[in-house]
């Protein structure tokens, strides 16, 4: 479904990502997990055209995303759900799912009755600006979000950053609950042992190049992985 | 102060306020989405009045009420608009806030020798826009002239707050200034938010063209410079960015004018920019507007 061979991006003089190759299969949950600054972000940034690669290959269905103008990634129901959540935070949250929606409104007020009913959080403060919600709503807003897009393939960044450890755990089994209905996902989390929990396969990526890759329970029972990211 | 001289005066500097606001949106609106401060806007004030100097007849002549000429300033000012962000501003819009600036100001200047070399330096005089009575209600004379043109700017601004609040477009137009990354996401196609805006800022200017010419129909090549810079004062007055702001800044800043000018004819200016420099110092980020650091 998502395929990148030799990706390079640079920011300046700054070497961010170096020749990273991965695919996502149809239906499959993988993460790419690596310390901060590793260049995780970077790579969903540059899938979705944020960043721009100075080399390499993006492909998305047989679509080149590198050529695609980034505004119309979405219409090939391909979303990503950035870093830091990015919700608009002086509009409502009835309004941020409608953003979500914008590219293909078809349906929307279906799509939404299944987000609210996903997340009954968001019905109740749908009149309230995204803005004053708490972490945890906000993440759960960012995949409602992403989510009225109808994707077939939605980009994670680190969904559980800055969130107490039982809303973590919520924000994972959405995550696989999301899985199960037939979407695939990327996901990038600093939170190893989580992500892999959850993950079908994964990258390791260490100063911008892939290190390790395997399934997710050969990683869980890599040494290297178990040391550098597990703490056992 | 007789009750009928301070009704006037409000009705006056309503009047002058709803033409501050309608060119302080323009300001605004652009602020908002690429913080760049178009020091030409003001003179989309003076297109507009040509453009009505010259169509005015013509509708006339078809039998035609004066005022429709507004579409023609409409469609005029629109295009002008356009044409200047993508000649102009489009190109210097990676290169720092200061290029921008310099680029208005320069684009200011040519458009006003611009229209110089066009139309000549002296004065044209539009032929009437309204011919309305005055009424007198309760022993005030009551200019319907003037209440139709604050009725126009007011109609203008609602339909401005239900465009942004109601429309698949005006909802683009604030989410993007308030996350650009996620607007992009969402599929809001940024470059041409930003076309629309500008076509809507300057559309407002036509109108509020409309509304001057209607109460000094004097035209002349440089009478955007003034209006801009007042206009720009009320949009920072209000809290630049925030399109109420522009609304109430105007509003503020056409009151004070009229009433100042009532017992002190010289000193409005100075007492309209005091009212700037004291707010300021009060709430630097104007009166609606709210106080958060510069965004990284």
């Amino acid at each position: 479904m998502l395929e990148i061979k030799g990706l390079d991006v640079s920011y300046g003089a700054v070497h961010a990502v170096h020749g990273v190759s991965l695919h996502v299969d149809d239906g499959e949950i993988v993460s790419l997990i690596g310390a901060n600054g590793a260049g995780k972000t970077t790579i969903l940034r540059t899938i979705t055209g944020l960043n721009k690669a100075s080399s390499g290959e993006i492909l998305f269905d047989g679509h080149d995303l590198r050529k695609t103008e980034p505004s119309k990634i979405i219409n090939l129901k391909l979303a990503h759900v950035p870093e830091g959540r990015h919700i608009f935070a002086q509009m409502t949250v009835e309004e941020n799912l409608e953003m979500g929606a914008f590219a293909d409104g078809k349906g929307m007020d279906e799509t939404m009755a299944d987000v609210y009913e996903r997340f009954p959080r968001l019905k109740e403060r749908r009149r309230q600006l995204a803005g004053t919600l708490s972490g945890g709503e906000q993440q759960m807003l960012a995949v409602g979000r992403a989510l009225m897009a109808k994707p077939k393939m939605i980009l994670m960044d680190e969904p559980s950053m800055g969130l107490s450890p039982l809303l973590v755990k919520e924000i994972f089994s959405i995550i696989k609950e999301v899985n199960r209905q037939g979407i695939t996902i990327l996901l990038v989390e600093q939170n190893a042992k989580m992500a892999l929990s959850i993950s079908n396969r994964a990258y390791v990526l260490e100063t911008g190049s892939i290190t390790i890759e395997g399934t997710a329970k050969e990683l869980l029972k890599d040494d290297r992985v178990r040391k550098a990211y597990l703490g056992q | 102060m007789t009750l009928s001289l301070f009704i006037q005066s409000l009705i006056n500097g309503l009047n002058q306020g709803a033409i501050y606001a309608l060119i302080a949106l323009g300001y605004t609106m652009v602020y908002g989405i690429i913080r760049m401060i178009n020091f030409a806007h003001g003179d989309f004030i003076m297109i507009g009045s040509y453009t009505l100097f010259y169509t005015i007849p013509l509708m006339v002549n078809a039998g035609m009420p004066a005022w429709l000429s507004v579409i023609f300033a409409i469609v005029i000012c629109s295009a002008v608009g356009v044409l200047v962000e993508t000649i102009a501003y489009k190109p210097v819009r990676k290169a720092g806030s200061m290029s921008a600036l310099i680029t208005a100001m320069a684009m200011s200047l040519f458009l006003e020798n611009l229209a110089m070399v066009l139309f000549g330096a002296k004065p044209h005089n539009v032929q009437k826009i309204f011919s309305l009575p005055s009424v007198t209600l309760l022993g005030v004379a009551l200019p319907l002239n003037v209440l139709l043109t604050i009725a126009i700017g007011v109609a203008m601004m609602l339909g401005l707050q239900l465009f942004i609040k109601k429309t698949k477009m005006g909802k683009a137009m604030r989410a993007v200034p308030q996350d650009r990354d996620a607007s992009i996401l969402a599929g809001i196609n940024v470059n041409r938010v930003i076309t629309v805006t500008f076509a809507i800022g300057s559309a407002l200017a036509a109108v509020a063209a409309l509304m001057y010419c209607a109460k000094y129909p004097r035209v002349t090549n440089d009478m955007g410079s003034m209006m801009g810079i007042k206009a720009f004062i009320a949009a920072v007055l209000g809290g630049i960015g925030i399109i109420p702001g522009a609304m109430l800044g105007g509003i503020l800043v056409g009151l004070i004018e009229i009433f100042v000018k009532l017992f002190a004819p010289g000193w409005y200016e100075a007492i309209t920019y005091a009212t700037l420099i004291l707010i300021l110092l009060v709430k630097p980020s104007g009166i609606l507007g709210k106080n958060v650091g510069e965004k990284v």
